[in-house]
């Protein structure tokens, strides 16, 4: 029972008044600070819209006309005796015949005037080679049709193609530029006769990789994407769980366990290509796994993922309350029992969201694949995991460096492909923390 | 009271103050008793209206501090010492409430009496009176100092003012026996010594109850009772 | 886990007959308690939490264990039902036995345990699932029920004793998380007498409470008293107060006092008990 009691004296040295006049002199300048470091926020947001917009507009801007592709429509009359001359449709006989030579033949009707060697293979130059297997895939495809003659629309050549989307100007010196001017007369024909069409580029998405970007696809690389993703979550994912539940609810916190956990989030922090060495080294050399499989480059993910998913699988298994474990402990659960149907399945969206994080990291990932000969260039679509494959950024890659002008608007158009994945995989990843997350 | 505080000190401090008022008011009946004791003895109808003056005044007390404590059995629920300090208090402050009122009957007693013949008994009045004064006295202080020995010793001493309220009871009916004139006035001192005898009974009381606060229990076996006292009232 | 006496019992074989017969004491009252503690010490490392407390809990009674926060009381809770297993460096040293049953005999798994001492903790925390899966889910894992309808039935059964039927009858499968914080802490409750356990033990169960949830947590208390033997932890002394009949007060790691709760409320023995209920703890 001090005197004090109740008189409400200031303790500070300072009268009121003057506490007031500071503090409200100190009020402006911490309003100030506020508004700068919001004003700083903006700018900086700012800053990374710009450069996404710049990004994506590029990108789109380069792309978007990948996904067209010019066309020629030709009249073929199919011989008979050039396609089939015993006329049992043996398929063999059929893969074999010259269909280039009627593909020729057509364009030669076309123009009836050319007549030097060096004009007609100018002409010839018109429509790529994937003229020739498209005439053959019709005729496989329903060999009842040889005999007559048939219109077809086979892809022009790419130099037509880029000359068609503008890609080409004409005011540019013939020498200098990779469509010549009777070329460009022949195009001026062939489209009064209304036989050039732009379609949409069907091509793009069912082949695999070619030398003529025409023909140049990116189901090769999207399969073997797939299934490199395929084995990495085979393997990461449970894996990564097991360590995670391992680590957080059975194992001793001691300083072994710290240094296990210090060497995992030190593991996430490794360069990638040097899993890439790894891989080359172990899986390769070592256990003589075949190169360029999907099955090592799967391998070498996993192993670049383990620590990305392990690190957010023990997050949300630690944020999984306390109190759910001590419930069910206290009801005489098992620790197993606790882990299985409580904590594992409370963290699970978590995990998930991490899983694909890491997955999205994967499938994003060039450098490690390199190692291991996964940047070869394969026409075939991987049939299985030890086949050879590539995988969408590799092929970015592979494009982004080849010489021909119509690989660049391919380039970005497999970007847009890529992008596209990570953007779903994302959102699934967000969907799912939204749709499962609880509140305590 | 306790020798280390309460963390919330307005507790202590409402405590305090409670026991202080409780204090305060034993003594205003003390005087009021004394008083009405001496106005009998020296016939003095002045003292007596004083002690009767004096009751209003402890009345409002009572009140006074009955609020306060039912006050602060709602916001503190008190505990163990707390709770018997609180629960004494309710009862003692009834108590002391009636201990002036019977003071009060003294007085009333004693102007009649300034107007009648002196009959000798009259000096056992005085000496119950100051027997009784002792008594509450003591109650009183053992209650302010929380002194359990003292509440034994009020409690034990009522049998010494039983007895000579038996004895009295006995010489004032030889008296009345003896003269019929004598009746009105006996009548009148028979009263005012059942009403001193009654104190006597209200400061073992109290004392019974400061020993439960101190003890937590109150004073254990029969309490000493002059067994003939009792039965001659009846 | 280390258990002091096992090792001393071992090393001098006929140590331990001695020492059931000291688990086993006639309480005053006559009846034999459901609980007895001996001597039991707790070490979190290197630091001591309870030293040397004996008790003895009687059947079918509350016993309220009170005392400043950080005084042993939830730590002494946690030995009877030996959650204090789960805490890394937790040691546990002296002689607790439920029933008459040493409960850190090897050939008793802490499963069994248990399911024989319940327990209720602070904040309601019922699982992220149905109501009745919450309560179903206890007598699953030990396999009480051998059909569906039997499950039903103790499950009824349970949510029934907690006073809770009534309120959650239409939600049955809708989100125990979705009930009101007293209603969650009932349907703790009813999880854990779905086992049919001996002891419950209640870790301040109305802490997180309002008063009137705190209140009918304490109704339902005294009606469990006739099935149960309880132990409850609390702070809030009224409330010890009121549901107990007989109070343990902890201060520091040791039992100061033990006795009736009349006793202890009205008038406490001992000078640190009564500093502590009438607030003059300094």
């Amino acid at each position: 029972m001090s005197d004090t009691a109740g008189t409400g004296t200031v303790k500070t040295g300072l009268p009121r008044k003057n506490i007031n006049e500071v503090v409200s002199a100190g009020i402006r300048r911490r309003y100030a600070a506020e508004r700068r470091f919001r004003a700083y926020g903006l700018a900086a947001i700012g800053f990374a819209i710009f450069a996404l917009t710049t990004l994506l507009v590029t990108i789109v801007g380069t792309g978007y006309s990948a996904f067209t592709q010019t066309m020629l429509e030709l009249e073929i009359t199919l011989y008979p005796q050039d396609i089939d001359p015993e006329g049992n449709r043996d398929p063999k006989v059929l893969s074999t015949a010259n269909y280039q030579a009627l593909v020729r033949q057509s364009l030669r009707d076309l123009f009836p005037e050319v007549t030097t060697r060096q004009e007609r293979r100018r002409l010839n130059g018109l429509v790529s080679d994937g003229a020739t297997f498209q005439v053959r895939r019709a005729v496989l495809d329903d060999p009842s049709i040889i005999g007559q003659r048939i219109s077809i629309l086979v892809p022009m050549s790419d130099d037509i193609d880029q000359f068609m989307k503008g890609h080409i100007s004409a005011e540019v010196p013939e020498s200098d530029r990779r469509v010549s001017d009777q070329e460009i007369a022949w195009l001026e024909r062939l489209q009064d006769r209304n036989l050039v069409h732009r379609t949409f580029n069907w091509t793009f998405f069912t082949s695999g990789d070619s030398r003529e970007p025409e023909l140049a696809g990116i189901w090769g690389a999207l399969v073997g994407s797939l299934l490199t993703m395929s084995v990495t979550l085979a393997l990461a994912f449970p894996l990564a769980v097991a360590t995670a539940i391992y680590l957080e609810e059975f194992a001793p916190k001691n300083r072994w366990t710290d240094l296990i956990e210090v060497n995992i989030n030190n593991l996430a922090a490794v360069p990638s290509i040097v899993f890439g060495l790894l891989g080359l080294a172990v899986f390769l050399n070592f256990f003589g796994l075949p190169r360029s499989a999907p099955l090592v480059g799967g391998m070498v993910l996993a192993l670049m993922t383990l620590p990305t998913i392990i690190i957010a699988a023990r997050a949300s298994i630690k944020a999984v309350p306390p109190w759910i474990r001590e419930a069910a402990l206290g009801l005489g659960a098992s620790r197993m029992q606790v882990v299985f149907q409580h904590t594992l399945p409370l963290a699970m969206p978590g995990i998930l969201t991490g899983t694909i994080i890491g997955m999205a990291q994967a499938l994003g990932e060039t450098a490690p694949l390199l190692m291991i000969g996964m940047i070869a260039f394969i026409v075939d679509i991987p049939q299985g995991v030890t086949d050879p494959a590539t995988v969408l950024p590799v092929q970015v890659f592979l494009w982004s460096d080849a010489p021909e002008r119509a690989f660049v608007e391919r380039t970005s158009a497999a970007i847009m492909v890529l992008l596209s994945f990570l953007i779903v995989m994302n959102a699934f990843a967000i969907y799912l923390r939204k749709r499962f997350e609880r509140r305590w | 009271m306790s020798s280390s505080q309460h963390i919330v000190r307005s507790y202590d401090e409402e405590l305090t103050r409670i026991s202080n008022r409780i204090v305060e008011m034993g003594g205003r009946v003390e005087a009021q008793l004394a008083d009405a004791i001496e106005a009998v003895s020296k016939r003095n109808s002045e003292l007596a209206q004083r002690a009767i003056d004096m009751d209003a005044h402890v009345d409002e007390m009572e009140t006074e501090i009955d609020d306060l404590t039912v006050k602060l059995l709602a916001r503190r629920q008190p505990m163990a010492d707390d709770l018997r300090e609180m629960v004494a208090a309710l009862r003692i402050v009834g108590m002391l409430e009636r201990v002036g009122d019977y003071a009060v009957h003294v007085a009333e007693r004693a102007v009649s009496l300034s107007n009648m013949p002196v009959v000798p008994p009259v000096l056992v009045i005085s000496r119950m009176g100051k027997m009784v004064r002792d008594l509450f006295g003591d109650a009183v202080g053992a209650y302010a100092h929380r002194d359990a020995e003292l509440a034994l010793s009020v409690w034990r001493r009522d049998r010494d003012l039983d007895q000579l309220y038996a004895s009295l009871f006995r010489e004032l009916l030889t008296y009345m026996m003896e003269d019929s004139q004598n009746v009105t006035t006996c009548v009148h001192l028979l009263f005012v010594a059942k009403y001193i005898e009654r104190m006597g009974d209200f400061s073992t009381n109290i004392a019974e109850h400061v020993h439960y606060i101190v003890r937590g229990h109150k004073p254990e076996g029969q309490r000493p009772k002059a067994g003939s006292a009792r039965i001659a009232t009846e | 886990m280390q258990l002091a006496n096992s090792e001393n019992a071992a090393k001098d074989g006929v140590g331990m007959p001695e020492k059931t017969g000291n688990l086993t004491t006639e309480s005053k009252a006559g009846r034999t308690p459901m609980v007895v503690a001996r001597d039991v010490d707790v070490f979190y490392g290197d630091k001591q939490a309870l030293f040397g407390i004996d008790m003895d809990i009687l059947p079918n009674e509350v016993t309220a264990l009170i005392g400043p926060s950080g005084c042993g009381k939830s730590t002494f809770l946690r030995c009877l039902n030996r959650m204090n297993d789960v805490i890394e460096g937790c040691r546990v040293e002296g002689r607790i036995s439920v029933d008459g049953q040493d409960i850190f005999d090897r050939a008793l798994d802490v499963v069994h345990l248990r399911a024989r001492v319940g327990m209720v903790f602070q904040k309601p925390n019922p699982f992220p699932k149905s109501v009745f899966d919450n309560v179903a889910y206890g007598p699953k894992i030990h396999g009480l029920s051998s059909s569906k309808d039997e499950l039903e039935e103790i499950v009824m059964t349970s949510l029934e004793k907690a006073g809770l039927i009534e309120e959650v009858k239409d939600r049955l499968h809708q989100p125990g998380t979705g009930l009101s914080g007293g209603q969650q802490q009932r349907l703790c409750i009813a999880r854990a007498i779905a086992i049919q356990p001996e002891v419950i033990l209640m870790d301040e169960p109305c802490s997180a409470l309002d008063p009137i949830a705190t209140a009918k947590i304490e109704e339902l208390i005294d009606e469990l008293r006739e099935n149960y033997t309880i132990v409850i932890v609390t702070h809030n002394m009224q409330q010890a107060a009121r549901v107990s009949q007989r109070t343990a007060f902890f201060h520091l790691g040791k039992l100061l006092e033990f006795g009736d709760t009349d006793q202890i409320f009205t008038n406490p023995s001992v000078e640190r008990t009564r500093d502590y209920i009438t607030g003059r703890f300094g």
